[in-house]
């Protein structure tokens, strides 16, 4: 799923550790979901939304909406 | 690879059984090469060794349980179905070519250890698609 973790993480000069420590993750998890090689559980997708303090559509992008 | 603190723990689980398993082993190897067991106590000598190998499953399980990394927890859950598919494909190639008298007969308890190999496969895999792997392998 696209999202646009990378730049609100580069926005805010986090690296992944530093997200990834505040989401209680692992960093691993971090660069999976960046890369769009994970899809997050809802419950993480709203942790990491209230994180940024945006709504879920403001991180992730729609399936059905991406190009 | 990702120590994560379920992770540890599993480890240590992991090493404490292992040890026992070898513990228990040789034990029963000694207690029936010098006949000192027969009877009931012949029976539980012999099953002894299983108890730390169903542990180590149930060790797993249970770090299945307590990881609270969802993205961990899918490598592990991937790792464990190819681990599975890899055992029962070579169980059934190998249970018919057994059945035809085409190889010699192997121990049941082999298949413990090719499911542990279907786990490194599994670890490989995930390595090769998704770029990371999960500790339990």
């Amino acid at each position: 799923m696209e999202n646009r973790l990378r730049v609100l993480r580069a926005e805010r000069n986090w690296s992944q550790g530093d997200l990834a420590e505040r989401l209680e993750v692992s960093r691993q998890s971090v660069n999976a979901i960046e890369t769009g090689k994970y899809d997050p559980s809802l419950p993480l997708a709203f942790r990491i939304a209230e994180l940024f303090g945006l709504a879920i559509e403001q991180v992730f992008v729609s399936p059905s909406r991406a190009e | 690879m990702p120590w994560t603190p379920a992770a540890k723990r599993y480890n240590v689980r992991l090493i404490l059984l292992s040890l026992l398993y070898g513990a228990f082993l040789v034990l029963a190897v000694y207690g029936f090469r010098h006949h000192l067991v027969a009877g009931a106590a012949a029976w539980i000598v012999a099953i002894l060794p299983a108890l730390p190998l169903i542990g180590i499953f149930a060790a797993m399980g249970r770090y299945l349980v307590e990881e609270q990394d969802e993205y961990i927890r899918m490598l592990l859950v991937r790792q464990m179905l190819w681990a599975m598919g890899f055992t029962m494909s070579c169980a059934t190639v190998w249970g018919f070519l057994d059945n035809f008298g085409l190889v010699g007969h192997v121990d049941g308890y082999w298949i413990v250890a090719l499911w542990y190999f279907g786990q490194g496969i599994g670890a490989c895999v995930n390595r090769a698609t998704l770029g990371a792997r999960a500790v339990c392998s």
